[in-house]
């Protein structure tokens, strides 16, 4: 199990209802997390529509986490 | 070059002075406004919000890209965040060249890609109540071609 900060950024915070939290998880990748809370949570986009960033440099779904990472999931931007 | 995240409203005429360069013949900006209608419905204002660490470095990026593509001199873009009114600037890119063929379409370039790339979110307040994150940025044809 590892420790993880976690982010949360527009759409996502506000289904999440918070801006950050520091949860234990055995999810080994941003994907696998994030389909744990997406079910936890009820988050409406699917995976693979959301981007992951940890330690503020995007990585991809697949990235191993490491105790300590904070991660961010990104939903598809819309700057302009 | 720079790129930075603004909670500040812009000021155009500053930012294109921070651009003065004796060498430059051309000076392309773009402005993004925030407009009163979005596919058929009436908006009232907008919120945008930026992931800033992260929106930082992409744009860091795009503007080395745009260094390397393109023979240009300067090249500013900022982002507002905060909740935005009718009218209100949005965004500003500003870019200088020697000549403006290589202006016109790195500001093009600097723009389609903030769009595209850099973690920034809108929301849309609509006449009816109603509220939406945008979840559709668009790339215009001229990033598509390197892709």
């Amino acid at each position: 199990m590892i420790t993880l900060h976690i982010q949360y950024f527009a759409i996502l915070r506000e289904q999440r209802g918070l801006t950050q939290e520091t949860l234990v998880t055995s999810a080994a990748t941003p994907t696998a997390l994030y389909e744990e809370l997406r079910a936890r949570h009820g988050f409406t986009l699917p995976a693979d529509r959301v981007r992951a960033a940890v330690n503020d440099d995007f990585v991809p779904g697949t990235h191993s986490l490491r105790d300590g990472d904070r991660l961010v999931f990104i939903p598809p931007v819309a700057g302009g | 070059m720079s790129f930075r995240i603004s909670s500040e409203p812009l000021d155009p005429t500053a930012l294109a002075r921070t651009l003065a360069d004796a060498r430059a013949g051309a000076c392309v900006t773009f402005e993004g406004w925030v407009r009163n209608r979005n596919e058929g419905q009436p908006v009232l204002s907008l919120e945008y919000e930026a992931y800033a660490l992260l929106a930082d470095k992409e744009g860091a990026r795009i503007l080395t890209e745009a260094r390397e593509k393109f023979d240009l001199l300067g090249a500013v873009c900022v982002h507002r965040v905060g909740h935005l009114q009718l009218g209100e600037l949005a965004v500003w890119v500003g870019v200088t060249a020697e000549h403006r063929g290589a202006a016109f379409d790195a500001c093009r370039y600097l723009i389609d890609e903030t769009k595209a790339r850099v973690p920034i979110w809108k929301k849309e307040h609509y006449a009816s109540g109603v509220t939406a994150w945008i979840n559709c940025a668009t790339r215009g044809d001229f990033a598509d071609a390197g892709r």
